[in-house]
């Protein structure tokens, strides 16, 4: 299958996507220009990491104008899966793709650092690999990764279970000192309402290799492969 | 006609940085500073002579970029 990777100017974490992809999981991979007109056949889109358009706004707030953001917004519609890794996410948010906003870490400071999450739902294309309630051990690296959203929209969300990834300690416990950023309701990643999309902040393509520290990552690659590869869609 | 865009975060978002500068002041001996909210503050030089029509622009950039309705608001004034 092939992932198409976007890059924006300003992302960082494209060819950690790519290498991924390609390398580890030894797919097919392309990068995708933010000013192209289409996804080049991608069957999963993956908007990764970094600054994009340096972020001087707000996280996300240009990468929304972008041309690759109609074909990738069409895809979403038609159900194709996509996955916002940390920039990816906030630019989910600023598009609409995803409800809610992210605010400065509680802390103020840029946390880089390996975190817990616990996958509350496998009924995505990124999780349906992984069983509910498995604890990954995943790295972040965001000065604003504190999920926010109005709390009729929250209650929402928990309602749908849409809430895919929670920060919690090694046992999978919800603890406020496991939260890194101050996100509310410890949210680490969440889901569209029809769960194609899905957006977490923690990096799941740095963490699919011994050499880096742990493959806990692979279990979000190992899903949309599976997810890809089966009649069974969501 | 220049606009003058204020954003902020909304009353009911935590603003985690407004909240440091406060901590920071009350360091500093300013103990009656009850609160600080932060925020962002534009100034756009437009080609219009209307004021109604600055202020109708700059809302319309500040709904659509400037500002995350989300967890901002802002304000404008023009002269």
């Amino acid at each position: 299958m092939r992932f198409g990777i976007v890059v924006f100017p300003g992302s960082n974490c494209d060819e950690d996507a790519y290498h991924a992809a390609r390398e580890v999981f030894g797919q097919d991979a392309e990068y995708l220009w933010h000013k192209d007109a289409d996804l080049k056949g991608a069957d999963v889109v993956i908007l990764p990491g970094g600054f994009a358009h340096g972020d001087y706004l707000r996280t996300g707030a240009m990468a929304r104008f972008s041309p690759i953001m109609n074909p990738v917004r069409s895809f979403a519609e038609r159900g194709g899966p996509v996955l916002g890794i940390c920039n990816g996410f906030q630019i989910l948010l600023e598009s609409g793709l995803l409800p809610g906003a992210m605010l400065r870490n509680k802390g103020l400071k840029y946390r880089c650092e390996h975190v817990h999450v616990r996958v509350e739902h496998t009924d995505t294309p990124f999780t349906s690999g992984a069983s509910a309630g498995q604890v990954l051990r995943i790295p972040i690296g965001h000065g604003e990764g504190n999920y926010f959203a109005p709390p009729e929209v929250l209650q929402k969300l928990e309602a749908n279970r849409q809430v895919i990834f929670r920060y919690t300690d090694a046992q999978g416990r919800v603890d406020e000192a496991a939260n890194p950023n101050g996100s509310v309701n410890a949210i680490a990643g969440i889901c569209s309402e029809q769960r194609n999309v899905v957006g977490m902040m923690p990096h799941p393509e740095r963490a699919c290799e011994t050499l880096l520290g742990g493959v806990d990552g692979c279990a979000i690659f190992d899903s949309v492969l599976r997810w890809v590869g089966s009649p069974l869609k969501v | 006609m220049r606009a003058r865009v204020f954003v902020t975060l909304k009353p009911s978002v935590f603003d985690p940085q407004g909240q440091t500068i406060a901590d920071a002041l009350h360091s500093l001996g300013y103990g009656s500073v009850a609160d600080v909210r932060q925020g962002k503050y534009f100034e756009l030089d437009l080609a219009t002579t209307e004021a109604s029509a600055a202020r109708a622009l700059a809302a319309e950039v500040a709904d659509k970029v400037l500002a995350n309705p989300v967890i901002e608001s802002y304000r404008i004034e023009v002269d």
